[in-house]
């Protein structure tokens, strides 16, 4: 590893984690939403600084190439953060079609009380 | 044992449910108060880009607007939350292509005096209405299945036209899916797994005022799929996903 390669990972990790806190701090997205990436960030981040984590981890494993265990970890975390969008993507579907019910029922409401109103409804 | 007692008409909702409809949508609506005196009658114009609502309101229907589409399921819910708002006992859905005749509606609420859930079965014996190839294949393994899980003859189990008692209403104001097919054979497992009685009355069907059903075997395919699925994700579901509050 040369120290432009050290440098660069170093670099990518901090800027994940800058933008994530970034993103937190003018609430542009829910701490619920933004752990999976702030974990992520984290784990760039302690694996560049000192990456002996990494061939000590993937030894323990048994993953021979430490390079795949990086891949393998990046992979399932991308894969948790899409199910989670997903899952939420249904709820708030659910979400607004109960809201286009009640719009429609109230709408209708409103049609029907105002034709109960007698026409001059200022005496 | 369960007690179901005859209904007056003052006490049933009518829910049509109608996406860009405006060329049947007012038929129907008419021949629904011409057949079913006293009833209500709720258009629910599914997010149309035509005039279903004007159309319908002109024809004297009641009519709620559903700012976008939400398919048959969406509209059919918002019917059942009218009604148990609004205290009906029961409600009938009736499609506004004209398929369904609003003359069979008396002989399905009257069923309902034995049942909480009608179903108007078009290959019981009445009319003439014919559906071939994989579609019907599919038609009749889902009736196959579902008479099961029902515990009672079901030959028709992609019918719209059903009639829903108190009971199935309170349910179905929560619950009725809204997945594409959920409205008829996800309706029909929730119903069943919840303990409510489904029986099935013959009426005969009209072919479709407009649109030809499709007979294209990929479709075919996609739509055994789907209704397979469905019909699988009902069984499978956790009970407690229908729990109504008893009150």
């Amino acid at each position: 590893m040369t120290v432009a390669s050290y440098i660069l990972g170093i670099v990518a990790s901090v800027l994940v984690l800058v933008v994530v806190v970034e993103l937190l701090r003018r609430r542009r997205l829910r701490e619920r939403h933004a752990i999976w990436w702030f974990i992520a960030g984290l784990l760039a981040l302690v694996v560049s600084v000192f990456p002996s984590t990494l061939l000590w981890l993937s030894g323990l494993l048994g993953v021979e190439v430490p390079t795949n265990l990086v891949f393998f970890v990046s992979i399932a975390i991308l894969f948790l953060v899409c199910l989670q969008a997903s899952a939420e993507l249904t709820e708030l579907e659910s979400k607004t079609r109960r809201l286009a019910e009640q719009t429609a029922l109230l709408e209708l409401r409103i049609e029907q009380l105002e034709g109960e109103r007698p026409p001059n409804h200022d005496s | 044992m369960i007690e179901f007692v005859p209904v007056p008409s003052s006490r049933i909702l009518v829910v049509v449910p109608a996406f860009n409809e405006s060329g049947s949508v007012a038929d129907v609506v008419r021949e629904v108060i011409a057949k079913v005196p006293g009833a209500s009658i709720l258009v629910v114009d599914d997010g149309s880009h035509d005039s279903t609502t004007e159309v319908a309101r002109t024809a004297g229907a009641l009519v709620a607007t559903l700012p976008f589409n939400l398919g048959v399921g969406g509209a059919m819910r918002t019917g059942f939350r009218y009604a148990l708002e609004n205290g009906f006992d029961v409600v009938v859905q009736v499609d506004a292509d004209g398929q369904h005749d609003p003359a069979s509606v008396p002989a399905l609420v009257a069923e309902l005096d034995h049942a909480d859930l009608v179903l108007g079965a078009r290959f019981a014996g009445k009319g003439e209405y014919v559906v071939r190839g994989p579609r019907h294949w599919a038609m009749l393994v889902f009736a196959r299945v579902l008479t099961g899980i029902a515990k009672t003859r079901l030959s028709d189990t992609t019918s719209g036209f059903r009639a829903s008692g108190a009971r199935t209403i309170r349910l179905f104001a929560e619950f009725y899916p809204a997945e594409y097919l959920g409205d008829t054979i996800e309706a029909l497992v929730i119903a069943a797994r919840s303990g409510l009685v489904i029986r099935q009355v013959p009426v005969a069907m009209r072919p479709r005022a407009a649109g030809v059903p499709s007979h294209n075997p990929f479709r075919a395919a996609a739509y055994l799929g789907r209704a397979s699925l469905a019909l699988i994700f009902a069984l499978v579901r956790p009970r407690s996903t229908y729990r109504v509050d008893p009150s």
